[in-house]
């Protein structure tokens, strides 16, 4: 089933059946997974202080930034805030859009599914809970849904950016990369429509005078997501 | 043997009292002569006087970031950078028009900033020792993903990749496409059912290898 098609309420842990280690472990239960992981992480090759780290990390429900699964839960909660929002502004679209800009929000949308379908499948029962989304205070226009736009993609492309030096396995490294600058490329598109051929898409307003963009702490990026979730999300260890 | 001795050949560093890595050090280089490479190029283009009024601020801005690269990855090596290469933006003269036609600057501009983007997020696992380092990489890394998906998107394209597809860059260019196509990301073995989408959403690394391919042609010169 697409997770197009799921309730805003997210598939629950069952929901997905492949998870970081491969694809064919579909234990529901802590038990089930733990005795899975142990041969599959000694299958690929996965260290064994990572592999302490999946077992010790199983059935949390807090964003724990002791280890890397606690940033992976991190990244996976903003692209489902980010996949969420498109969904929200794609299926009624403000009808002062300009024509092409809804195809914009759709690719854009599109990228934070796989994103989020991306930690989803990544993390199977090791993902927490992301509490629902509220999009209440969104005005529904073309100006209100591009600034939300340009607010969660600049957010996001921090928060990575923030997060960057916290993996510990060079591997979620590399995926970080392969994602932030995606997230990047909808800021500079977001901004570019809102103003078009300017110098807003990499804008003095977040870009520093050495030519840096913006890298926010955790703490910080959660407090600023917090409206949008309906529940607190839960941090440890930070 | 005394820590002085030990480090006596290693590199200062401007971020802080540490020396930095060798492995960083060599990163750094590698970055360098691409930012210098951009660097060039934006200042050449802008003062050309080629440029349509409508798109200029979105390449001096581009210029301007460029430049405070090069400044700070320069002062962050001090004397471990290496020299600034010469270049020949034509590559030996198939780009004869790209400081005079600005189709040709922009399509050049957007395979440089396609390239940039791949070759730090290539660089960046080695960086992982020296978070410092990482961190400010992470930063410019993401200021080329915005070049690039603003020229794209001023060149008709879209701000994102999306198979392997060069779209209407020259054949030449296709080496900086190549790969990006890939939907394997260490675990994520199962196709999603849009599959254009799914690369899109993911951009590639390049190797240092692969990148100085790139470039080559465009080092020397003059």
């Amino acid at each position: 089933m697409d997770d197009q098609m799921r309730p805003a309420g997210e598939a629950g842990p069952s929901g997905s059946s492949e998870g970081i280690l491969g694809g064919a472990w579909g234990g529901s239960t802590r038990r089930d997974f733990m005795r899975t992981a142990i041969a599959a992480g000694v299958a690929i090759g996965i260290p064994m202080t990572l592999q302490g780290c999946v077992l010790g990390a199983a059935g949390r429900k807090k964003l724990d930034f002791g280890d890397d699964f606690g940033v992976l839960n991190y990244a996976y909660a903003l692209e489902t805030l980010e996949a969420d929002f498109y969904k929200h502004v794609t299926q009624n679209p403000p009808s002062d859009l300009k024509p092409g800009e809804l195809q914009v929000l759709r690719d854009i949308g599109a990228h934070e599914k796989e994103h989020q379908r991306f930690f989803k499948r990544a993390l199977n029962v090791l993902r927490i809970e992301i509490p629902d989304r509220d999009f209440s205070s969104i005005v529904m226009t073309r100006d209100g849904v591009l600034g939300a736009a340009k607010t969660f993609e600049d957010l996001g492309v921090a928060a990575y950016n923030g997060a960057g030096s916290r993996v510990k396995l060079a591997e979620f490294l590399t995926i970080a990369g392969k994602i932030v600058s995606v997230e990047a490329r909808h800021a500079a598109a977001i901004r570019d429509l809102i103003e078009p051929n300017s110098r807003s898409f990499a804008g003095d307003d977040v870009i520093d005078a050495m030519g840096m963009d913006r890298a926010m702490q955790p703490a910080e990026v959660l407090e600023r997501a917090q409206p949008f979730f309906r529940g607190r999300l839960k941090v440890a260890n930070l | 043997m005394p820590n002085d001795m030990l480090f006596r050949n290693e590199p200062k560093r401007l971020l802080g009292e540490a020396r930095l890595r060798r492995d960083t050090v060599d990163v750094l280089n590698f970055a360098l002569v691409l930012e210098e490479l951009e660097a060039e190029f934006y200042t050449r283009g802008v003062s050309a006087n080629m440029l349509p009024d409508d798109v200029k601020p979105v390449f001096d801005q581009i210029r301007k970031h460029e430049v405070a690269h090069v400044a700070f990855i320069r002062g962050a090596l001090g004397g471990d950078a290496v020299a600034k290469p010469t270049f020949d933006f034509t590559a030996g003269g198939m780009f004869a028009d790209v400081f005079s036609n600005p189709q040709t600057f922009m399509m050049l501009a957007e395979a440089f900033e396609d390239t940039g983007v791949r070759a730090y997020k290539g660089q960046a696992a080695t960086l992982m020792p020296d978070p410092t380092v990482l961190e400010a990489a992470l930063k410019i890394h993401s200021v080329e993903a915005r070049h690039a998906a603003e020229v794209r998107r001023i060149r008709g394209q879209k701000g994102w990749i999306s198979g392997s597809s060069r779209g209407d860059l020259p054949a030449a260019a296709q080496k900086v496409y190549d790969g990006e196509s890939n939907t394997f990301h260490f675990i994520l073995a199962k196709p999603s059912s849009q599959k254009l989408g799914l690369s899109e959403a993911f951009d590639e690394p390049l190797t240092k290898g692969q990148v100085l391919e790139i470039v080559r042609p465009f080092l020397g010169g003059r």
